[in-house]
């Protein structure tokens, strides 16, 4: 079946785990508008709902670090951070690994990705997913972009993986959701951690909101990292997002900053007709 | 130096409840078979999380070694600025793109390169 939902949001893990240090209305705007998200994904009706993330050296580590990586197994668990730091209890999350497979073998038509049979969520996944499939009933498949170890994945072979994503997704029976999860701007774990540059993200969610590949491409990795942090290398997953959603545009659902969440907090999604 | 190493310790730790009680139970036992330096074992050992900081280790490792350590959020940023101030910028590692010169410091950068943007009118 075509697509159902391409969509994004922000992964902090301070979303949850610090969430009684925000300010109670930004928090609550922010939570009203993931279970918006929630909602459009859930009246899509999907069968199965891919998460491409940007771990945080969970599972992937420098000793053998993939630019591209699917998992492909009947379930997953986490959270691997503690859950009383990261506000959200141990969890099985479904999978299936029958429709990993086939969705796999069609992107490596393309794509070099490598797979993963086992796979521990961290806030990357967990945290969406406390709010996008609260009760673990939908089947999801993670999906990891190298953003943290340098060389990281090349901006235009994060929008070609979006496609080749695109393609797998169409071609298999099922009803497939996608959401990327990361932030914009922000230097998390950092002393600067806090820090959050609003122009920046605004331009950057113009350019996606547009899908305009050449705008979404225009970034190098230095002066990202300078004007945007090192948890801006992460747009890599809204760029795949775009890529899977070429030749539509989309909208921005939501966006604020909330320091104590160290991020832009965002949901955006584009109409896929 | 051996980022690499003291980084691929603190990943196995993070994620592995038996790197976790070995640690607990004999911190520079647990450390045998990686390849460190005896800056690097202390630093560990300590726990100082201001000089693994200035180290280069990454703060998505490096969160999560401190919240092991019961170490509070703010707490935890604020050492990192302690070691910064200490032992001088990030020696290595993605931080050390621009050395991170210390939060005062970066801000003034950001809003000197804002200026100067809105001066130019871009």
């Amino acid at each position: 079946m075509p697509l159902v939902y391409a969509g994004v949001c922000s992964h902090a893990p301070g979303i949850r785990g610090r969430a009684d240090q925000a300010d109670p209305a930004a928090k609550d705007a922010l939570y009203a508008a993931m279970d918006d998200q929630r909602a459009a994904i859930e009246a899509t009706e999907p069968d199965a709902l891919i998460v491409i993330a940007a771990e945080h050296f969970a599972n992937f580590f420098m000793n053998n670090m993939p630019t591209f990586a699917i998992g492909m197994a009947d379930f997953y668990n986490g959270p691997i951070e503690d859950p009383a730091w990261l506000g959200i209890d141990k969890f099985e999350a479904p999978g299936d690994r029958n429709l990993s497979e086939r969705l796999i073998r069609e992107v490596m038509q393309t794509v070099d990705v490598a797979y993963a049979e086992e796979w521990l969520f961290d806030h990357g996944i967990a945290v969406p997913l406390s709010f996008l499939t609260p009760n673990f009933d939908l089947p999801v498949i993670p999906v990891n972009i190298n953003c943290q170890g340098p060389p990281l994945t090349p901006l235009h072979r994060a929008y070609a993986f979006g496609e080749a994503l695109r393609r797998a997704a169409d071609a298999v029976p099922e009803r497939i959701a996608l959401v990327g999860t990361g932030g914009i701007s922000h230097w998390p774990a950092t002393p600067d951690s806090g820090k959050i540059n609003e122009a920046w993200d605004q331009d950057f969610l113009d350019r996606w909101a547009r899908n305009d590949r050449d705008a979404l491409l225009d970034y190098d990795d230095a002066q990202v990292y300078a004007d945007a942090g090192q948890g801006g290398f992460e747009i890599r997953t809204f760029i795949t997002v775009s890529g899977a959603a070429a030749g539509s545009v989309g909208s921005v659902h939501h966006y604020e900053p909330i320091p104590i969440f160290a991020v832009g907090c965002t949901t955006a999604s584009y109409d896929l007709g | 130096m051996s980022l690499y190493y003291v980084q691929k310790f603190l990943y196995e730790l993070n994620r592995s409840p038996a790197v976790q009680q070995a640690y607990t139970a004999d911190r520079h036992a647990s450390l045998d078979g990686f390849t460190l330096t005896d800056e690097e074992v202390e630093a560990l050992t300590a726990p100082d999380i201001g000089k693994l900081f200035h180290l280069g280790v990454n703060g998505q490792i490096l969160m999560h070694f401190a919240a092991f350590h019961q170490i509070e959020w703010a707490d935890y940023l604020q050492r990192m600025r302690d070691g910064i101030d200490e032992h001088g910028p990030v020696r290595e590692g993605v931080y050390a793109m621009t050395g991170y010169e210390g939060v005062d410091a970066h801000n003034a950068r950001l809003r000197q390169q804002n200026d100067n943007d809105e001066t130019n009118g871009a």
